[in-house]
């Protein structure tokens, strides 16, 4: 069986480079096809594969080439395809391939548009990479590669100075975590002298569950964890995920909500090996999902730039996301992954064609009574609105329902601060929905033309066309293929307390199932393995915590229409009677200033300081400086030996052969 | 017969004649002369030598000193013949065009 995994990443790599090298010279619909053409081909790649794919309990592997051999050590070019890597390829390819033909409509009156969409296949070669990898360096180009397209692009309109700095703070922060990751890399070199998944995992299966204290898997557990919570923008890292909302919106929704950084979510899950004998590790995980979930969803409700509400909502979401994998949930992670790049993805869409919309506007107080003016995107944004609010029977609802029903199998406190977030996201998501679109409409005759130049439009102000209009066909199509994913997508994993069989967990199991013999296993929930043969009593216990969750996403309508429909005033009488504490959040808790303080005013402060005064002008610079100084000097002092006078040199020269005559006599004599 | 010390110590003297007149003396004829008299030194030095070890390698180098020896009169006679008759004077100290 050969499926030829190479092609998927190699495709987007042929059109990045086509219309990264030639696309100058295009018209603006080769551009787009090629971009289309290589990116869907992918796609369809993917589609042959997921349909040839037989779900074999081993992984099939394709060998392209050898890379690193060094004694004892390999790392080749090779690509691994099980069920993990088969969903994400899917979710990759055609989440991604639907924000390609969206980008077309949204950038079409944008400059560098052939620059757009190389980076947009650029980001899907190395995404597809990082999913594909059969090694951990492997993985590592991919991760990486997927900074740089993600630095690129946040970087996009770079003229703009708050651009540019957000790429290089979406970056840095990055990097740290990167950081971390190499580390669990050297770490796994020098004892399991392999970087492949397979040999990893079968060294690290004939381990013991580290029960207490740190040991080795559980340091490579925490380090994974810190690139995990780079990539992922978890705490402490989260912060660049906001900024980084300074790019194009199409590439908020692929890269940023949807499948980059849902990286750090698969590099856990493909690593479960190593965190099911790491129960500390794990437990980091876990809390530092929980803490996110929550801390994030409390920043989101005092947002009014529509794109920082649905950021804060991602990294809210990614909490949830590692929250089940803190809780060795790890299918229950995937598949929220998968319904989130759905919902989320178009959320991002739908957002940006409100912003296309109204010509550049991202505030939502100057939103409003849009839903007339633009029907599609209004119901399209409710489907995924909903959905991520947890409402059966959409997406959200079975996938964030089995987090929080296996997070409750392990600690009722996950379960409670998962559940307020639920309120919470369903709050601030409707929050988004009644602002934009119901009442009337807050920005006023001129907004289409006067906000451009100060909400980073960039160049919708060119639109020219004064009043709201609904977006172009080819961003519509894409709003309502990913709305019925949103609808539907939920529905591959019914569990079964509602009366399904929750086949997407079964079909990830023979990537998930324990490694642990059972002897080991009582660190581990013991639903574990005992899904299907659940007794009717947890069945039913599970359908009172569903039925709990969506009473709390209900209230969290209810209260979003409370404030922001019924009593409209209210919201502003609440946030002056809370005082500084609304200030805290709509601050972002100054999370960001705190950052400056502790980190980024030392840095610049030493670089300049220490390295740039100390040591580059004082030292390197006076080491130069000085040698040349002492060289003159001596120069000074010798220079009267050369004086032009013959018989002085002639003197020198006798002088020098009595010296050597009486060197030699003394050899002689000795 | 005269010792081989004798004859080495009367070259040392006269080479070291000839360097001191080389290092002291101010007129070109003499410094010219005293360039001679350490050539002489040396070619004594070498017939001392050959007569003591009985060789003639020394003999036929002295030959060869010496014909080095006037070709290079011929040459320095006529370049101090020139220095003379655009400078006018003999006094080294006072041909320094090329100094500095």
């Amino acid at each position: 069986m050969t499926l030829h995994l190479w092609l998927i990443p190699v495709l987007p790599l042929i059109g990045a480079a086509i219309n990264g090298l030639l696309g100058r010279r295009f018209s603006r619909q080769n551009v787009a096809a090629v971009a289309l053409g290589f990116c869907g081909a992918a796609f369809v790649c993917a589609l042959y594969v997921a349909a040839r794919f037989s779900s074999p309990s081993v992984p099939y592997i394709e060998h392209l080439a050898p890379w690193i051999r060094a004694g004892n050590f390999h790392a080749d070019f090779s690509f691994y395809l099980d069920q993990l890597s088969l969903v994400m390829l899917l979710v990759v390819t055609g989440v991604g391939f639907l924000i390609h033909i969206y980008s077309v409509g949204y950038m079409w009156e944008e400059g560098g548009f052939y620059r757009f969409f190389s980076y947009l296949n650029l980001f899907m070669f190395f995404m597809l990479t990082l999913v594909l990898a059969s090694n951990y360096l492997v993985m590592f180009i991919g991760w990486e590669g997927v900074g740089l397209a993600s630095y690129l692009l946040i970087g996009f309109w770079f003229t703009k100075d708050s651009a540019a700095s957000a790429g290089k703070k979406a970056f840095i922060v990055n990097r740290i975590g990167d950081f971390g990751f190499l580390i669990a890399l050297f770490l796994m070199i020098k004892h399991f002298g392999s970087l492949n998944f397979g040999q990893v995992f079968q060294s690290v299966s004939g381990m013991e569950v580290e029960k207490s204290g740190a040991g080795l898997l559980t340091s490579i557990g925490l380090l994974l964890m810190v690139g995990a919570a780079g990539k992922s923008a978890q705490i402490p890292l989260y912060v660049w995920l906001p900024d980084a909302m300074e790019g194009p919106t199409p590439v908020s929704a692929l890269i940023h909500a949807a499948t980059m950084v849902t990286a750090g979510v698969y590099m856990v899950a493909r690593s479960h090996v190593i965190f099911e004998r790491a129960p500390i590790a794990l437990m980091v995980v876990a809390i530092i999902g929980t803490l996110t979930a929550l801390f994030a969803a409390t920043i989101g409700i005092a947002q009014t730039d529509i794109k920082k509400v649905l950021a804060y909502s991602t990294i809210s979401q990614l909490g949830y996301m590692f929250m089940a994998c803190g809780v060795a949930a790890f299918s229950a992670a995937i598949f929220h992954l998968m319904t989130h790049a759905f919902f989320k993805g178009l959320l991002f869409l739908a957002a940006g064609s409100v912003i296309h919309a109204v010509g550049g506007e991202q505030d939502m107080r100057r939103m409003g009574g849009l839903r007339q003016y633009i029907p599609w995107t209004f119901w399209t944004m409710t489907a995924a609105t909903f959905a991520i609010a947890g409402f059966p029977p959409f997406a959200g609802f079975f996938s964030k329902d089995e987090i929080l029903w296996r997070a409750s199998r392990v600690s009722l406190v996950y379960w409670g601060i998962g559940l307020f977030t639920a309120f919470l996201t369903s709050f601030y998501m409707f929050r988004l929905w009644f602002l934009t679109f119901f009442g009337e409409y807050r920005g006023g005759g001129g907004a289409a033309q006067e906000p451009a130049a100060t909400h980073g439009g960039h160049a919708h102000e060119m639109h020219g066309h004064s009043g709201i209009h609904e977006s172009p066909r080819v961003m519509l199509v894409p709003l309502v293929i990913l709305a019925v994913l949103s609808v539907l997508g939920g529905w591959v994993g019914v569990p079964g307390s509602l009366g399904g069989s929750n086949r997407f967990d079964k079909f990830l199991s023979p990537v998930f199932h324990s490694t642990i013999p059972p002897r080991q296993s009582e660190g581990m929930p013991p639903e574990e393995r005992t899904e299907g043969a659940e007794p009717a009593a947890g069945r039913s216990q599970e359908l009172l915590y569903t039925a709990i969750s969506v009473g709390a996403a209900a209230f969290g309508l209810y209260l979003a229409w409370l404030l922001y429909r019924r009593r409209p005033e209210l919201p502003a009488r609440i946030a002056q009677r809370l005082g500084r504490v609304y200030d805290a959040v709509a601050n972002k808790y100054y999370v960001d200033q705190l950052y400056a303080i502790l980190f980024v005013k030392p840095v610049v402060e030493g670089s300049k300081e220490i390295l740039w005064h100390g040591i580059d002008q004082n030292i390197i610079d006076g080491a130069v400086n000085d040698s040349a100084y002492n060289a003159r000097h001596v120069s000074d002092a010798v220079r009267h030996m050369q004086s032009g006078n013959i018989r002085s040199y002639a003197g020198w020269i006798a002088a020098g052969a009595a010296a050597v005559i009486a060197y030699m006599v003394w050899l002689g004599v000795r | 017969m005269v010792p081989l010390s004798y004859y080495l110590v009367l070259s040392g003297i006269l080479f070291t004649c000839g360097v001191l007149g080389f290092l002291i003396k101010r007129n070109i004829i003499t410094i010219f002369m005293s360039i001679e008299l350490m050539l002489n030194g040396v070619n004594l030095s070498f017939v001392a030598f050959a007569a003591h070890w009985q060789a003639l390698s020394g003999q036929v180098f002295v030959f060869f000193v010496m014909v080095v020896a006037a070709a290079e009169t011929a040459v320095g006679l006529a370049i101090i013949i020139a220095v003379f008759r655009t400078r006018a004077t003999l006094n080294v100290d006072h041909v320094n065009l090329l100094k500095l």
